[in-house]
């Protein structure tokens, strides 16, 4: 199965990738060979086949409803990029 | 002293014969000699492993000690380790200092062990050569033109070049295996479940496991000890009774059944590896084991269900790297989209990149049940498979990798040719099974081949065991590179 | 040709646990920025989410309340999409498998249009599922930049959707009172609407009877009543207008401002609804047990629709007075404090003053039933003493006035005020026969035709009692005695 650049486009920007037309058009033929591995897996009959996310058929544990950590933002916040009396910055959010 | 097993090391430090900081320092000096051209090793820190062998030797000295107190550990770069930059190979986390332990950390940290320092690996623990790091590529010791693997590459070519006693990995598709048996050392990969995540960066949270890789079977079993448990802080970690790996070492194979899955021996397998593995069957069975056919008729698709599964995890566990409060942040941008567009194309390598778009595609509105639904299907009769194979036998066995070590840029421009060196060993992390590898030969380039041993759930002993006895009869496990001769 | 309007809520309540859905980082509101949010709540690579028991407990209680359906087996799954309040670039919900089913809320509606009469509907409600809250956003802090305070990231939600099937603002806005009440009442959140614990989400469409469902708009975060009510009848004359002038309503996200009662379309992004959906891979399914169930359901008190049909079959209540009993667990208890006291024959007395009095005097301090100065115990002594005929009405206010200001105990109050009314026949008759003396002829008067003058005889002789006689008892007595 092969891919249009407008694909690449759109899976581009939903993961925000920043690709210029060179760029995508490497990525389209790259992720086109690569569906066509994936393709291989579409004509099996998965029917009644009950979907596997984990390895394990185990069920969630639950935790205590109990605080446990305490205040770490000095140490977090030595590694932030830009931060200004307690909050990340980041560049202006409109609505 | 470098080529003595973990216990051996172990009661040479207890019986005062060498000291932790003695021991360690040793190592630092190789690592000096031989990293620049191996490329094993993305940060040394020597005053913080000195620091920690220091601690060890006082434990040594007032009769605290464990079995690993003192020895020198690589530790992979995936695991976020306090006050040690962890960079997952990434220039995305190129200055992300730890502010916390993962689980294997404070459990290695707990036994008295010494972190020597973080190895390299390819980038979020993608690739199968090494070559996506943003640290630069690993070299094989054996033959410094070829990849170690990957993408636990740094620490199969630290182990081999004894760069340090022992190392931990990761594994997602065989990135414990696949380096192990190109670089002709032992590791496994536990049973999903078995070692805590937390604080592993995550690459595919589903099949993503820590193990241990060494010299040999043993020295795993002693790894193992430390490595697993059960771990509140990731719900996927398994509540069972802590178990001693190395309990079953010496019992012996008579009567063991071995399973050949035909699959695994059919085109595609590269004539010298398909014989070192058909020899190491033929000592299995001078051993006393007995050979059983099987099959796994849906093993053929753990690549493409892999390339689904893997990528789709992928693309949502990386989105937390966005420049905001660690990591890599763009310099210059113009406003919060720009922001995270540019802060992630120039973060990420092509490889991520590659496999954030493809698990991005995947999950989108559309294609999900063609896709990522689809995948997990598969991925379901891929672990039948397994479930009906150990009916008929003890453990499976096999090539790791279907060539021995290839060379630098090799496979660089096709993702595909190396997406399929990982043929032999993602069915076993879609499964969920424990899954090791062995050095079992040397292939036509002179380079060392793998023997990959498949068990059930939990079988982590009896695979060591087997492991074990055949290292006790062959010597393959020994064999040092002589690049960096010891 | 009227048009139909069609509304569901989406709300997110707040749950009130200790701690956050998936780390043990605490919730407690108002904190300095980032100081609650922990290496889980920032998402530092390789931490893992483990789930709060205290998150699902709640919200089982909740499923339980409205007769839902509590999943035995409910998944995570994460909603992709970037955000700076959002650390993990998704958020952890639930998708297709809710850990609540289908279940229903009945509500009293009282219409907005003058002489309409309240009644009663049955609200659907779809599902409720757990989820995470993002951090919050500070603008201005800095010309050109944003602000991000993560100490509410990873606070748990239960989201709670409903059907479409309310067809006006006040059978919305009293849904949603309904909803806070529940909510409240079973203890699972503190409804602190300022503070942004319960949050709705109001889904709005309008059609000719017959027709299919119109398109929706949604509008977001509505947080006080009043302004849901606003919200709602402007976007409806909005749709209703712009379909009338041959226009076209496009599925958007919309907020109101209550500055200028107007509501306005978010910018929206093409990609924003392609949240790419998946399985959470750190978290296991969530298996609810019977036995976990039937723990939680031990737990629930009675829930208002129970109470509100006791009150009005057991102690024959108006239906708006039961509603109004019934509009905090606090008020509720405080009336069956009162009533366990009094007797239930005395319930409709208790429930006036409750109602009543009680009410306009916390009205008047700016109080909560749950902040009374007055306890139930106390409330009831004076009801007691009101029911067996110690003290008058007026008598009763006075006592209730000296309770609320300084305490004490209404038999004591009685005593020390001296409200006990004049109830003895000798006593009163006596009164009556000298005011009858002192005025004779006032009494010739009454007695040739002029009725009028009873109120005057009536006013004089409870002047002469000081004010405590028993008012039914003189007015009998003097009834007969000026009847001659």
């Amino acid at each position: 199965m092969s891919l249009t650049t407008s694909d690449v486009q759109k899976i581009a920007r939903l993961a925000r990738l920043a690709m210029n037309p060179t760029e995508i058009e490497a990525a389209r033929t790259q992720l086109s060979g690569i569906f066509e591995l994936i393709a291989e897996m579409q004509a099996v009959d998965t029917n009644g086949i009950a979907p596997m996310s984990h390895a394990q058929d185990l069920s969630q544990q639950l935790r205590p409803d109990v605080v446990t950590e305490s205040n770490q933002r000095e140490a977090f916040q030595a590694i932030a990029p830009q931060v200004e009396n307690g909050l990340y910055l980041v560049p202006q959010v409109l609505e | 002293m470098l080529n003595l097993s973990l216990q051996q090391q172990g009661d040479a430090l207890r019986a005062k014969k060498i000291s932790s900081v003695e021991l360690t320092q040793l190592y630092l000096d190789r690592i000096a000699t031989h990293n620049p051209v191996l490329n094993a090793y993305v940060t040394v820190e020597a005053h913080k492993s000195l620091a920690q062998a220091r601690s060890a030797d006082a434990m040594l000295a007032n009769g605290t000690a464990q079995a690993l107190t003192g020895i020198p550990i690589a530790q992979k770069d995936i695991f976020c380790a306090q006050g040690w930059r962890t960079t997952c190979g990434s220039k995305m986390l190129d200055n992300f200092i730890s502010p916390y332990d993962a689980h294997v950390i404070t459990q290695f940290n707990a036994a008295g062990a010494v972190n020597l320092g973080k190895t390299n690996m390819d980038e979020f623990a993608m690739g199968s050569s090494n070559e996506t790091s943003y640290f630069g590529p690993v070299r094989n010791p054996w033959d410094i033109k070829a990849v170690p693997g990957g993408s636990s590459g740094g620490a199969a070519s630290a182990v081999a070049a004894r760069l340090c006693a022992a190392a931990t990995g990761t594994d997602t598709g065989g990135s414990i295996r696949q380096p192990a048996a190109l670089c002709g050392i032992s590791g496994i990969k536990p049973t999903y479940g078995t070692v805590s995540r937390y604080g592993m960066i995550a690459f595919a949270s589903s099949l993503d496991q820590a193990g241990p890789m060494g010299r040999n079977a043993e020295d795993l079993g002693l790894m193992l000890n430390v490595m697993t448990g059960h771990d509140p802080r990731d719900s996927t970690s398994l509540a069972r009774d802590k178990e001693d790996y190395t309990r079953d070492l010496s019992k012996p194979l008579k009567g063991l059944r071995i399973g050949l899955p035909r699959e695994f021996f059919a085109a595609g397998l590269s004539q010298d590896v398909a014989q070192c593995v058909q020899a190491a069957v033929t000592e299995y069975q001078k051993l006393g084991a007995v050979v059983v056919d099987i099959s796994l008729p849906n093993a053929k698709l753990a690549v493409p269900v892999y390339y689904v599964l893997a990528p789709a995890e992928a693309s949502s566990n990386l989105s937390r790297f966005d420049g905001v409060r660690y990591g890599y942040r763009a310099p210059d941008y113009t406003d919060l989209t720009d922001m995270y567009e540019k802060t992630r194309a120039q973060g990420f390598g092509e490889e991520v990149k590659r496999r954030i778009m493809i698990g991005t595609y995947v999950l989108s509105h559309g294609y999900y049940d063609a896709y990522y639904l689809q995948a997990q299907k598969i991925r379901r009769l891929i672990a039948q498979d397994f479930v009906e194979a150990f009916k008929q036998c003890d453990v499976i066995m096999g090539p790791t990798s279907p060539s021995t070590a290839f060379n630098l840029g090799e496979k660089g421009d096709d993702p595909v040719q190396m997406y399929l060196s990982d043929i032999y060993t993602i069915a076993v992390n879609l499964a969920g099974l424990p899954g090791m590898s062995i050095p079992c030969g040397t292939g036509a380039n002179g380079l060392p081949v793998g023997l990959q041993i498949i068990g059930d759930y939990f079988k982590e002993a009896q695979m060591l065991n087997v492991a074990h006895q055949y290292q006790m009869a062959t010597d393959w496990h020994q064999r040092v590179p002589a690049t960096v001769g010891a | 040709m009227k048009w139909e309007i069609v509304i569901g809520l989406e709300v997110h309540t707040q749950l009130s646990t200790n701690t956050k859905i998936f780390s043990g980082a605490s919730t407690a509101f108002g904190s300095e920025p980032n100081t609650q949010a922990d290496a889980v709540s920032i998402a530092l690579p390789g931490v893992l989410p483990v789930l709060n028991k205290g998150a699902v407990e709640r919200a089982i209680k909740f499923g339980l309340a409205v007769g839902a359906h509590i999943a035995p087996r409910s998944v995570f799954a994460r909603k992709n999409y970037f955000y700076p309040d959002l650390p993990k670039g998704y958020q952890i919900s639930q998708m297709e498998l809710p850990v609540v089913g289908a279940g229903a809320l009945t509500i009293q509606v009282e219409p907005l249009s003058g002489n309409a009469k309240p009644y009663e509907k049955t609200v659907r409600i779809t599902r409720a599922h757990l989820e995470e809250d993002a951090g919050k956003s500070v603008h201005g802090a800095t010309q050109g930049l944003t602000g991000i305070d993560l100490n509410r990231a990873g606070t748990p939600l239960l989201e709670i959707v409903s059907e479409p099937d309310m067809c006006s603002a006040a059978e919305a806005v009293a849904y949603a009172k309904a909803l806070h009440t529940v909510v409240r009442w079973i203890g699972i959140c503190d409804g602190n609407m300022q503070e942004g614990s319960f949050r709705c989400d109001v889904n709005v469409s309008v059609r000719k009877p017959g027709e299919p469902l119109g398109t929706r708009r949604e509008i977001k975060n509505l947080n006080s009543f009043k302004f849901m009510q606003q919200a709602i009848d402007y976007e409806v004359q909005w749709q209703i207008d712009t379909l009338e002038s041959g226009g076209k309503i496009q599925q958007a996200t919309i907020l109101f401002n209550p500055d200028t009662g107007e509501t306005r379309a978010m910018r929206s992004k093409e990609d924003a609804h392609d949240y790419r959906y998946f399985p959470d891979p750190d978290l296991l399914p969530l298996d609810i047990t019977p036995a976990m169930i039937e723990t939680v359901r031990a737990t629930l008190p009675e829930l208002p629709t129970t109470k509100r049909a006791r009150y009005t079959n057991e102690f024959g209540l108006s239906a708006y007075d039961a509603n109004s009993l019934t509009s905090s667990r606090e008020m509720a208890e405080f009336f069956d404090a009162s009533v366990s006291i009094v007797g239930a024959a005395q319930a409709k007395l208790s429930a006036n003053w409750l109602i009543g009095e009680l009410s306009a005097q916390l009205n008047r301090d700016g109080l909560d039933i749950a902040q009374c100065p007055i306890n139930a115990a106390q409330f009831g002594g004076m009801l007691a003493r009101i029911a067996d005929g110690t003290i008058s009405n007026s008598g009763a206010k006075e006592v209730f006035r000296a309770l609320w200001s300084e305490g004490g105990e209404a038999d004591a109050i009685i005593e020390a005020k001296g409200l006990k009314q004049v109830s003895d026949s000798g006593a009163i008759e006596k009164i009556v026969d000298d005011v009858m003396a002192a005025n004779a002829e006032k009494v010739a008067e009454y007695r040739s035709g002029k009725d009028k003058l009873f109120g005057f005889f009536v006013g004089a002789a409870m002047k002469a009692s000081q004010g405590k006689a028993n008012p039914a008892q003189l007015n009998e007595v003097l009834k007969q005695k000026l009847a001659g």
